[in-house]
């Protein structure tokens, strides 16, 4: 097994571990937690092809990686200001009692 | 500074996944949210393995200073830290378990069975703090700025989401009326 494979497949788990909290689990925060744990799988492989392809001194997976880590931040912000909200208006964050976002 | 796969990588590979398995399954939120911030530590010791040394500390400043103290931030506010929910696993919970599952086996599948067995271990790659920024100042200028507007938008709608309503109603009416 060569060091890309073992990234890629450590990269594999982590994104089948967030996607199983995203699917499984009912508050609202979590399944934001675990969509972060995606894109930061996603994160590793770009690192790990950067890595090891063939013209590390181009930066592009490097560049690409950087740039998604900003847009995560943001979407990690703008997620949990809606679910503060939506607690606010309905006093939970159980996903499966959120059947309405209309204020 | 790889050679084949190291114990330090296998060491700060299960860290990472024992993060994330404890996410998945502890119930109180804020152990997650603590078991999340050990998975972020872990992908960025890999980022240094992979010798990105700029990646990781964002990584470590971005998530870890910020993502993962907005996390706790949210769960404290939302609900007390010791309450136990009734249930955290949805209704659903085991048709989702086979998707990730299959979505694992799947991904695994295609990574062993398209990548070369033998792979030349690349040279470590000269990159400096000052060359990628001269690569944000010159080709990549155009994301970047697109960058910055998208974090300021979406950080002041962030705040604007988040404020009680009556609140955003009368800030929206000044604006609008002038």
């Amino acid at each position: 097994m060569t060091p890309l494979v073992a990234f890629l497949i450590v990269a594999a788990m982590v994104f089948a571990i967030g996607l199983a909290i995203a699917l499984t689990r009912r508050n609202a925060i979590l399944v934001l937690i675990g969509i972060e744990l995606m894109l930061n799988a996603a994160n590793l492989n770009l690192i790990a092809f950067w890595r090891f392809g063939s013209k590390p001194e181009a930066l592009t997976g490097m560049m690409f990686a950087i740039f998604s880590i900003a847009v995560a931040a943001a979407e990690a912000a703008v997620g949990l200001g809606l679910v503060i909200a939506y607690h606010r208006h309905s006093r939970t964050t159980d996903l499966e009692a959120m059947t309405r976002m209309k204020g | 500074m790889i050679s084949g796969i190291g114990i330090v990588f296998l060491l700060t590979a299960a860290l990472t996944v024992a993060g994330a398995l404890a996410a998945a399954l502890l119930r109180n939120l804020v152990h997650c949210a603590l078991s999340l911030t050990v998975t972020f530590a872990g992908l960025a010791l890999l980022y240094l393995q992979l010798d990105a040394q700029f990646a990781g500390f964002a990584q470590i400043l971005v998530y870890i200073g910020a993502v993962a103290i907005l996390v706790v931030f949210a769960i404290l506010l939302t609900r007390g830290a010791g309450v136990q929910e009734y249930r955290s696993y949805g209704s659903r919970w085991f048709g989702s378990l086979v998707i990730a599952a299959a979505v694992f086996a799947l991904l695994t599948w295609a990574v062993v069975k398209s990548l070369p067995a033998g792979g030349a271990i690349a040279q470590t790659p000269s990159v400096t703090v000052q060359s990628i920024g001269a690569a944000l100042m010159s080709g990549y200028v155009l994301p970047l700025e697109i960058v910055a507007v998208l974090l300021t938008v979406a950080l002041v709608g962030a705040v604007i989401v988040a404020m009680p309503e009556n609140k955003a109603k009368a800030i929206v009416e000044k604006e609008g009326g002038q």
